[in-house]
Order: structure tokens, then C-alpha cells, then sequence
């Protein structure tokens, strides 16, 4: 065990774990932070997602002891009321289905809009390949990353 | 106006004042189905000091805001936005005066609680009516009685009350009290279908805010004080079982609380339908975290041994029967060389029609073709999980289930207790496509609570979740068509089998429609288990069968489309035989509008463009598919689509449903394999399991619906099974091969074009 602390979401917590501990358990279990989903463990799906500064992530295969004090940013941090323009992209298209996947969609979605404010369809596709949508949005996730490309203060 | 018996699922009309706190029935939000600027207003709005229960399916606060329960489980189909739409509509109150709450179990106030089939809004649509309706007339019945006029004479809008004569006027919230000590009506009033305001439009998804900010929603995310974590341990392949293990060396990792063995269905239990478990003998790991208890179960010391041939009894929904397991490690190469050589053997009957045989001998040509598909996991987001507290008072159970009604009786019959004891909380499910119908996770959950003396979360990893069975079956199908020498169709004949059931349809197009028809099908046991899977059977069916038609067509030298609307043209006129499942008219319908929304005689230069059509789950789907190659790969430009499905509910919601059924039907049609080498399934997580992804979805989907007004028929497995033969057809315009295999990406067909 040891003592990290960590800068999530403009916060610093504290938590004493196994070094070797994922970061989306320690956000999951540990800090109750459970909009970062679990999904395959492997980095493989992408419903993991977070921000390590400006770059989005795998928190299931990131150990906790190798953030450091990289800012880290979760869905609960992307915004205070959910008027992120990514989410509030969302809202408008009506984008999920089942959801789980979509706070994994949206980090890894806000990301590339925050580094690329106006991807091409194939920007978008090579950005987002990482993350799977098992119930099939994906034609409303590239409506929704371009409704969100082309409102203000992306 | 239909009037309509009161007569089912509802209790008294009782004011319930344990929710007379109006903060309470906040923990569902209401404000994701509004516009922002209507979200700051409702946040405004004060919440009811006092919310009067007028039937199990609505209570109405004193300022008349209105919550209505959403009775079935959701896993992204959105019923819990369209079954409260019909409920208000029937009530006739403002969309914005709505709050959604998800039921829990309940079958006294909600029967059957269950999500599948495309059966919820078909099953709920008279009920749900009936709920609005009652509250509705109720309430005009206390505005009659507090204002002395009569009730003919009072008009409803929006939640408020008016009587012209006497310019009286109150709102739902005012009448509210009044309205819940009235008897019930014996015969309510539903609308015409002209007068819906709500049913129709589009509304955006209730739950939407709360995705898109991470909020706890679904049984991973279940929180309890105390709670444990637990993960089990199973065999590693199907034909194995669990021999011995040793927990002591992992009992002293750190956060390990207690390993043990648990037994998931006793020996001897008469299995529902729904009870499908190759693995009943688990070894459960619980512990503090979920990464501690990860580690430790990587650590187990555990050895397996194999199964010998075996039986069990089952109940499937009233008729007893006795199932064979047999033994043995199975694997994907035996399984098509045993579907090869039982496709040439003799086989069991379903249907004959005319002379098959016969004619086949005479006709001028003859069309033969086979088609297989693999196995395949459902690989829903969420991994299988599930919340289970067992004391000496009963079992709270919470989590992901599609199927409480039937997992339930089972939890009772394995912890011996009566079922009234049984609470569990539906959460909303990542994702179920047919394999949260299979609750064996909750019982495993419950049994390892007990023996834990805890409340407890189990857990299963992915390749937990790959690995543990409940598959779509591999299916083969053998096709073979005699045209006569003008080109007419004059005999058909599929025979079809799988691993474990045949995906037989013996009824559906083109039965009905060829004079000489014959439907045949085998079986072959196995004991890797297989569940339903979105539109089970179908999912094969629809697509080989339309691949197959379109081979006939060709060879006929007809237009795809022309060929399909000339056989159900016969298939309305004069059918063949009484048993057609199908109505050939609306089959014609969704045909005829795909047709015209795709402008199907103007294909793009440089597309290739294949059509089908199928119906299943009493609703009709037809798709045109365009793709485009990019270099050897072919890519889904555009799909446009037409069903069927009675009236549509919330179009915009159901229009995204279809398009993720054809974005699944592509991925599955493409990708989509679980292969076995000795009992193991060589895809455990998404590094070898390939789904699809973004770059591989078509680029542009279109849906269209037939305008009518049938009562809802369902949607959610309608639109997926014809994809796959949509798809086929326009990858053979584009390379001049036609796929027989699923997976396309790894089939190699030779040109035949």
C-alpha cells in the first residue's frame, strides 16, 4: 500500500492503495467516482477513458503510482452541469442507447475537439476507433462531435 | 373514442402519504427531456408538498407535476421514454410535467416485467393506455364533483381541467386529492389514433443528462454501505468442471475476505427455460476491492477435470422435459465437418407443400447453395454483475436483468425462501441484446452473499463474460430453387440445422408463396450453451434466405425487388397453405418503400447496392445497403431502411434503435465469430473478439417508417437479421463474390459473377 495524491477533477484526494492498481478502479472503488466505466481491462474498448492533461486515456491499464500529479479529468469533471459542448452535442442528437459506453465516447470525443476543433469524418473515425459502441451510435456520435465542432468555446 | 375494460393490473386507488415527500421521487431526473433553457425552469419549480398515487403506474403531485413509472427493464431500447409517453398521452398532461421513474420488481403491480423479443411495447401498449386513461377520466370526475357540473361537459388539455358554462377551470394537481378516493371506472375511453399529441413526436431519452455526466445508472455502478466485492472462478472450457481448489494461499492476499464453492443449481432442480448454466460449480473470491479480488483470482489454485454425459430436467413454461449434456471438449473445426455431413443426411419435416421433389427432378433450372454462421457472445458493455444482500429477513437484490419475472422463482427455489421475499432493483443495463434474460449471475450473487454473511457486488471480468456460455448457436442452412423455363419460382426447399437447435422458420416467406415447398431440419447436441440473441434464428435466417432469393432472381433474370413483390403478390392473391406467419402485404409494404427512399434503379457510380427484406417479431424491415470498395475492403456508404412496426411510439428514438441494428448487423456479418478448440473459446476479450468500430460503420443511415395505424408490433430485433443478406448482396455487385460464410472479412468466396 501507499499514499497517492491525486488532481482529479480540479480536486487533489488522497488515497492509500496498491501501487499497482489501475486508476479506474481507484476512481471506481475507491473514490466513488463511477461515471469511468469498466469494460475489458485491456485497453481495448475504450469505456475506460479519461484525461491525463489534454490526452485521453486508458484508466484501466494506467497504473495509480504512474499519474503522478498529471491533471487527470473524468466524465464527472468535464463540466459542472453536463454544458460541456461535447455533452451538450450529445443531448441534441439523442446519441445513446444503452449509455454505458458514452462517457468513454465523450472524453476520447472532447479530447480530439480540444487538440483538432474541426476534424474531417476521417479525423473522427481514426480518433474515436478506440472506443466501441456494442449497441451501434456510431453514426450519431460523428453527428454529435460535429454538432459539438460547430458550436462556440469548444 | 374506444372504450376499453379496466379490468387488469392495477390495485386501489389509495392516497399513499409515504411519498408525500416530493424530494424523494427526485432520484430519477426528469429534466434530460428538455431543452436547457426548460430544465432551468423545471429546476425552478417547486417539487408537490404532497404526491397522491392514482393507480401502480402514476402518482400526481398538488401542482401537477405527474410521475409515471416505467415498468419494464431498459438496456437501450428507450422504453423508459415511450412507455411513459403513452401513459401521458392517454392522460392528456404536458410532456414537461413529467417525471420518469424506473419500477422495480413487481409482478403484482407490473406483471410481466420482461425485455425481450420486441415485445414490451406490444405487450404494454393497451395497459399503459389504460393507465393515463383511468387517471384522466378520474380526474375529470372530481372536477365534476367538486364543481357540480356535469363530466360530459368538462374538456381536458395539458394538465388542466376547464368547464366553459360554469368558467370553472383547475389543474391535474388541484384535482389530484379529490381524484384518488373515486372508485374506479369500470370502462375508460382511449384516444383515436389522430388525437395522440405525444405518441409521435420525438423525445429525447429521460436518462440522457444523466449518461452524459456519469452517473451512477447501471448495477456496476450500484453503491451499499458495507458492500463486498466478488468474482467467481470457472471452468475454462465447456466439457469441464470444477475437480478441487485451494484458497488458502489467496486468502492471505491483501483485501481477500473469504473463498469458497458455491453451487449454483442444486442437482436434481427442474430448470426454467431461462436457467441455462454450463458452469454451476463456481469458486467464488470476495474481498474489500475489485482489483485486489482480480489479483487474487489469477492466483487460484484450482483444477478441473471433464464432465461425463449428463441430464437435467426442465419446466419450459408447462411442458416437462428431460436435457441431455453430453460430454467432451468441443471444437469449431468438428462442428462444421458434423454440420456438413448431418446437411447431407435425411432430416426431420416441418412443412411440405405440392410436389418438391418432383418438380425438382423436371425443372428448367436449379439453384443450390449452403450458408453457415459461427457462434457468437453477446459482449454486452457492461460485463455480467450483479448486487445480492441475503439476511434471515430475505434477499435485496440489484442489478442488470432483462428477465426478473423468471430469474426470481429461482433465486427463491435455490435460497428456500418464499419469493415475496425477494426485492430486486432493476438498473438500467449496459446493453442485454437476449443475454441478460439469463440470470444466473443474480443467483450466484445471492448464494455468495449468504455464504459471505455480506452484501456483495459480483463481478465477472470480461473474459468471465466472454467465456461462460449463453451464445448464438452456429446454424447452417442448405437452399436449393427450380425455376421453370419461363423463370417462375416452382419449387423451394431449405433444410437448416445448428449447434445445439435448428433455426428453422418453417412458415416465413417464401412459404406461402412457391407451390412446391418443402422445410427441413436436424439438430446436433452439444454442451457449449446457447441463449437467445437479438431476433434469435432470424439472425441467421433473414440473411442467408435474402442472400439466397437474390441468387434466384439473378438467375431468373429478374430485379431483386420485382422478384420478392411478384412472389408476395402470389402470397396475398392465393396463398399456399394456412400457416404463413407473415402478412405479405406489409412484407410488400416496407419493400416498396425502401425501394422508392433509395431511389433503387439510380444507383451512385462507383456503389454496389443490395436489397432485403424479412419479417420477424411481428414487425417487417427491409434495407437497402450501398457500399463502395476501398481498394479489396468493402465500406458501407449508405443504408436506407423501411419498417414496419405499427405506430411508432417516439420516431427519433426508434429510428436510432434501427440504425445500431443495422450498424450490429454489419459488425456480426463482417467480424463477428467465437470459435472453440477443445472446449475453450479462443476469443476471451476484445484483442482477439473483433468488433465493429467506428471507421467500419456504414457512413450514413436512414430510417423511414410506414406510416399507419396498427397497434405497435415491435422493433428492437426487427431491423438486425436483414442486414446481413443486404449486405451480401451489395458485396457481390461490388466483387462479383457471394458470401456463403459468416464472417464475411475471412470468408473467401470464389468470383462468380
Amino acid at each position: 500500500m501507499a499514499t497517492f495524491n491525486l488532481n482529479i477533477n480540479g480536486a487533489t484526494h488522497e488515497v492509500d492503495v496498491d501501487p499497482t492498481t489501475p486508476l479506474l478502479w481507484v476512481l471506481r472503488d475507491h473514490l466513488n467516482m463511477v461515471g469511468t466505466k469498466y469494460g475489458c481491462g485491456i485497453a481495448q474498448c475504450g469505456a475506460c477513458t479519461v484525461h491525463l492533461g489534454d490526452v485521453a486515456t486508458r484508466s484501466c491499464m494506467l497504473t495509480v503510482s504512474s499519474v503522478g500529479n498529471q491533471k487527470i479529468t473524468t466524465i464527472e469533471g468535464l463540466s459542472e452541469n453536463g454544458n460541456h459542448p461535447v455533452q451538450k452535442a450529445w443531448l441534441e442528437v439523442d446519441v445513446p442507447q444503452c449509455g454505458y459506453c458514452q462517457a468513454g465516447q465523450i472524453m476520447t470525443a472532447s479530447a480530439l475537439l480540444k487538440n483538432n476543433s474541426n476534424p474531417t469524418d476521417e479525423e473522427i473515425e481514426m480518433a474515436m476507433n478506440g472506443n466501441i459502441c456494442r449497441c451501434g451510435t456510431y453514426t450519431r456520435i460523428k453527428k454529435a462531435i460535429k454538432t459539438a465542432a460547430n458550436s462556440e468555446n469548444v | 373514442m374506444a372504450k376499453i375494460k379496466t379490468q387488469t393490473g392495477r390495485r386501489a386507488f389509495i392516497k399513499n402519504t409515504s411519498l408525500a415527500s416530493g424530494g424523494l421521487v427526485l432520484g430519477f431526473s426528469m429534466l434530460n427531456s428538455c431543452k436547457p433553457k426548460d430544465a432551468e425552469k423545471m429546476v425552478a419549480r417547486e417539487m408537490p408538498e404532497e404526491w397522491f398515487e392514482i393507480n401502480a403506474y402514476l402518482r400526481i403531485g398538488d401542482n401537477g407535476l405527474v410521475t409515471i413509472m416505467s415498468p419494464n427493464p431498459e438496456f437501450g431500447q428507450g422504453v423508459i421514454t415511450s412507455m411513459p409517453m403513452i401513459v401521458a398521452d392517454e392522460l392528456d398532461v404536458d410532456w414537461q410535467d413529467v417525471l420518469v421513474e424506473q419500477a422495480n420488481f413487481d409482478q403484482e403491480d407490473y406483471g410481466w416485467q420482461f425485455t425481450g423479443g420486441s415485445q414490451g411495447i406490444r405487450r404494454r401498449w393497451e395497459g399503459l393506455r389504460m393507465a393515463g386513461a383511468t387517471a384522466k377520466q378520474m380526474l375529470i370526475a372530481a372536477a365534476a364533483e367538486t364543481w357540480q357540473v356535469s363530466a360530459s361537459e368538462i374538456t381536458v388539455s395539458g394538465g388542466v381541467l376547464s368547464h366553459q358554462a360554469s368558467d370553472n377551470s383547475a389543474g391535474y394537481g388541484e384535482m389530484a386529492s379529490v381524484a384518488a378516493k373515486l372508485e374506479v371506472p369500470e370502462e375508460v375511453n382511449l384516444k383515436e389514433v389522430k388525437d395522440f399529441t405525444i405518441i409521435g413526436t420525438s423525445k429525447k431519452s429521460v436518462e440522457n443528462h444523466k449518461i452524459v455526466t456519469g452517473k451512477p445508472l447501471f448495477g456496476l455502478d450500484y453503491q451499499f454501505d458495507g458492500a463486498l466485492v466478488a468474482m467467481v472462478a470457472h471452468p475454462p472450457a465447456f466439457g469441464l468442471q470444477l475437480k478441487s481448489f485451494d484458497g488458502s494461499q489467496i486468502k492471505s492476499m491483501p483485501g481477500i475476505v473469504d473463498v469458497f464453492k458455491i453451487k449454483t443449481l442444486e442437482d436434481g432442480f427442474t430448470r426454467g427455460y431461462f436457467d441455462t448454466n454450463a458452469f454451476t460449480d463456481l469458486v467464488a473470491i470476495v474481498g474489500k476491492t475489485t482489483w485486489e479480488v482480480m489479483n487474487a483470482k489469477k492466483q487460484l489454485n484450482v483444477d478441473w477435470e471433464p464432465i461425463a454425459d449428463s441430464k437435467f430436467k426442465m419446466d419450459r413454461f408447462g411442458t416437462e422435459m428431460e436435457v441431455d449434456v453430453p460430454s467432451g471438449l468441443e471444437s469449431t473445426e468438428d462442428h462444421y465437418a458434423q454440420m456438413n455431413e448431418m446437411a447431407s443426411k435425411s432430416s426431420t419435416t416441418a412443412r411440405k407443400d405440392g410436389n418438391p421433389e418432383e418438380v425438382f427432378k423436371t425443372a428448367a433450372k436449379i439453384i443450390e447453395r449452403s450458408y453457415s454462421c459461427p457462434f457468437l457472445a453477446h459482449n454486452c458493455m457492461e460485463p455480467m454483475n450483479f448486487f445480492a444482500h441475503v439476511t434471515d429477513e430475505g434477499a435485496k437484490l440489484a442489478g442488470p436483468l432483462q428477465a426478473p419475472v423468471l430469474t426470481a422463482p429461482t433465486v427463491a427455489a435455490r435460497l428456500g425462501i418464499p419469493a415475496e421475499k425477494i426485492d430486486i432493483e432493476l438498473t438500467r443495463m449496459g446493453g442485454g441484446f437476449g443475454r441478460r434474460a439469463y440470470g444466473h449471475y443474480a443467483v450466484e450473487a445471492a448464494l455468495i452473499s449468504r455464504e459471505a454473511k455480506a452484501p456483495v457486488k459480483l463481478v465477472y471480468t470480461r473474459e468471465d463474460d466472454m467465456t461462460c456460455g449463453i451464445y448464438r448457436p452456429s446454424y447452417r442452412a442448405d437452399y436449393k430453387a427450380a425455376l421453370d423455363e419461363n423463370n417462375n419460382l416452382v419449387a423451394f426447399h431449405v433444410k437448416a440445422g445448428g449447434i445445439p437447435e435448428t433455426p428453422l422458420f418453417a412458415n416465413r416467406f417464401p412459404a406461402g408463396a412457391v407451390d412446391n415447398y418443402l422445410a427441413q431440419h436436424w439438430e446436433i447436441n452439444s454442451n457449449i450453451t446457447i441463449g437467445a440473441f437479438r431476433a434469435p434464428r432470424s439472425n441467421f435466417m433473414a440473411g442467408v434466405e435474402q442472400a439466397f432469393l437474390d441468387e434466384v432472381a439473378e438467375a431468373a433474370g429478374k430485379d431483386p425487388i420485382e422478384f420478392r413483390l411478384e412472389l408476395l403478390q402470389r402470397a396475398k392473391d392465393n396463398p399456399v397453405g394456412e400457416e404463413n406467419e407473415y402478412d405479405p402485404e406489409r412484407l410488400a409494404g416496407v419493400l416498396k418503400l425502401v425501394r422508392e427512399k433509395s431511389n433503387w434503379s439510380q444507383v451512385p457510380s462507383g456503389t454496389h447496392r443490395g436489397v432485403s427484406a424479412y419479417f420477424c417479431h411481428n414487425s417487417y424491415a427491409a434495407h437497402v445497403v450501398d457500399v463502395t470498395m476501398d481498394g479489396n475492403t468493402p465500406k458501407v456508404e449508405n443504408v436506407v431502411c423501411a419498417l414496419d412496426c405499427g405506430i411508432v411510439i417516439n420516431p427519433d428514438a426508434a429510428a436510432n434503435m434501427a440504425e445500431g441494428a443495422i450498424v450490429d448487423g454489419v459488425g456480426n456479418a463482417m467480424y463477428g465469430n467465437l470459435s472453440f478448440t477443445d472446449g475453450k473459446p479462443d476469443q476471451t476479450n476484445f484483442d482477439r473478439y473483433k468488433m465493429i468500430r467506428h471507421s467500419e460503420a456504414p457512413k450514413n443511415i436512414e430510417v423511414h417508417f410506414v406510416q399507419n395505424e396498427i397497434d405497435p408490433t415491435g422493433l428492437g430485433e426487427p431491423p438486425f437479421p436483414p442486414v446481413f443478406g443486404a449486405l451480401a448482396n451489395a458485396i457481390y455487385k461490388a466483387t462479383g463474390r457471394r458470401h456463403y460464410n459468416q464472417p464475411f472479412a475471412t470468408d473467401k468466396p470464389p468470383l462468380v459473377g
